[in-house]
């Protein structure tokens, strides 16, 4: 393998990591905007979403005439698992948004955020005591199949990942720029009071909010169970922690931001581990995050904070 | 929608308000009839614009009634007081400054689907307010603090509101301006529009409408035709400059 060939190699495992935090680095960004909340939940939610992938996977495979059909169409199982992992983490985060942070609507954010530590714990305790303590196997729904470009390998399963998330953060963008609703989401980031004047149901608004970002990251915890093939409770931490890194590096609030973050953060562990080694790489992520902090305080494509005349 | 026999559109009773310890209104009591411009003025504090937050269902009252056609709205959502014809311009303009202008005039269209009464809407706005039409794919917060006041009007008026309400609507205004600003609201209210105008500007304001209430400390100590309050001597002395 040329050096080339090597640099090409990490790009494309980079990539392929990197979507997976922008999924979940979405759902920090847009809670953020929107209520100015850090949803520290928000990486339980992406781990209650490999969890409930798997058992859509369990399931689907039981299920004499489904399980059937599934193992001659993977791409179906495939789908049925995502919609199953989004439909859930929507729910989940519906209900977390209800339960934990909108009776503290009023109350200083310290209260909410310690809320939203308390919920964390909740979540990954409730999937401990629902699936085990150990790791948990994630069988493959798709056969083992990679692309060779002279020495360079993209297995089949980076291209999904790949595939979906374009497609998701496409569809995002779309919603989010392009339709009323995005629009009454925007309005209520910019200036809650005014929206609600403006007859938005500002509460509704929030809570549609929470539900996206919880389905994208449900998403993202499909991907990374099948991308890793097992999984543990406490899995929600570390990855969630990188993609608020992620979001964070973007500009938080800013839903560009938490792609472009998210991806240069997969790029720069994958590089990290490549040339450096992988008990290095979470250094050079999070040394590279203090570095661009410094330098710009509000993250690559943070903006200024609204001006009002 | 029924409309009450005696014209009044709007009727606040009793109205009590508390930010925590403090009672802000004491008992306001007013009256807007349907097709009136009716002015709200007092000294700063007075709680003029806490009256137009609790009528548009963003502070709840402890104690009294807000009826509109009738109907009893002090204990709806904002939304819901929106939807049914109450529209406020708020203190301060408050746009959506990292948006453009047209997107904050669909805002205020509210969540309707109806294409086609939105096209008329923001043709009728684009006649009130040429320069917004020059400005539309412009972001709200790049313009002018004249101009932010009348997209915040424009806005206002994309709900079709069969009451409006407008908060201080000439702070932080150039004097040119402000006189341009009352033409606007003269030629609004000329039009047809019921409004309830919050303002410092008593000179404007008692000249734009033809009834006004004095508030003072959370209660309305004066009111009447605007023409006779600014022949009368206290109104003259404490809010027209003697």
């Amino acid at each position: 393998m040329s050096p080339g060939e090597f640099f090409l190699q990490q790009f494309i495992n980079g990539l392929a990591i990197g979507s997976i935090y922008a999924l979940i680095a979405l759902g920090y960004t847009m809670v953020y905007g929107i209520i100015q909340l850090i949803n520290f939940a928000h990486g339980e939610i992406f781990m209650a979403g490999a969890y409930l992938g798997l058992a859509a996977i369990l399931l689907i495979g039981s299920i004499g005439p489904i399980g059937a059909a599934a193992g001659a169409a993977p791409a179906l199982s495939l789908v049925l698992t995502i919609l199953t992992a989004a439909a859930g983490c929507a729910l989940l985060g519906l209900a977390v948004e209800r339960v934990a942070y909108r009776p503290l609507r009023q109350a200083p954010k310290l209260s909410v955020l310690i809320t939203a530590i308390g919920v964390s714990f909740f979540l990954q305790n409730a999937v401990m005591l629902s699936f085990g303590a150990q790791d948990r196997y994630v069988p493959p729904l798709l056969p083992v199949l990679h692309a060779r470009i002279g020495s360079v390998t993209v297995t089949l399963m980076q291209g999904i990942v790949l595939a979906v998330s374009l497609m998701l953060m496409m569809g995002l963008q779309g919603i989010v720029y392009g339709t009323a609703l995005g629009r009454a989401m925007r309005a209520t980031a910019q200036d809650p009071l005014a929206a609600r004047l403006m007859g938005i149901p500002v509460n509704r608004i929030i809570a549609v909010t929470f539900a996206m970002g919880s389905a994208l990251a449900g998403v993202g915890g499909v991907l990374f169970g099948l991308t890793y093939s097992t999984i543990n409770f406490h899995d929600g931490y570390l990855t969630g922690l990188k993609a608020f890194t992620a979001a964070v590096l973007g500009g938080i609030g800013n839903i560009p931001g938490a792609m472009l973050g998210g991806l240069l953060l997969g790029f720069l562990e994958g590089f990290a581990a490549a040339y450096l080694s992988t008990q290095w790489k979470n250094v050079v992520a999070f040394t590279v995050l203090v570095l661009v902090l410094i330098l710009r305080p509000r993250g690559l494509l943070g903006e200024r904070v609204a001006e009002r005349a | 929608m029924g409309s009450d026999p005696t014209g009044i559109l709007l009727s606040v009773e009793d109205l009590h308000v508390r930010y925590g310890a403090v009672e802000v209104l004491k008992g306001v009591n007013l009256q807007v009839r349907q097709g009136e411009c009716v002015a709200l003025i007092g000294a700063n504090g007075a709680g003029k614009s806490t009256t137009l937050m609790a009528i548009s269902g963003l502070v709840p009252p402890v104690k009294g009634r807000i009826r509109f056609s009738g109907e009893a709205i002090d204990r709806l959502p904002a939304e819901a007081v929106v939807r049914r014809g109450v529209t406020q311009v708020p203190e301060g303009r408050r746009i959506f400054p990292r948006m453009t202008v047209m997107e904050n005039l669909l805002l205020g269209a509210g969540q309707r689907p109806d294409r086609r009464r939105i096209a008329q809407e923001l043709s009728e706005v684009f006649d009130l307010f040429p320069i917004l039409r020059d400005r539309q794919r412009q972001l709200a917060g790049t313009l002018s603090g004249g101009e932010q006041q009348m997209l915040a009007l424009a806005r206002g008026l994309m709900a079709r509101p069969r009451l409006l309400l407008l908060d201080e609507p000439s702070l932080g205004l150039a004097p040119k301006l402000v006189a341009q600003l009352f033409e606007v609201i003269r030629r609004i209210h000329a039009e047809g529009m019921t409004i309830l105008l919050v303002e410092q500007n008593a000179y404007q304001a008692l000249r734009v409408a033809e009834t006004a209430f004095v508030l003072e400390t959370g209660r309305v100590v004066l009111h009447g035709p605007a023409a006779a309050l600014r022949e009368n001597p206290a109104v003259k002395q404490a809010y027209l400059g003697g």
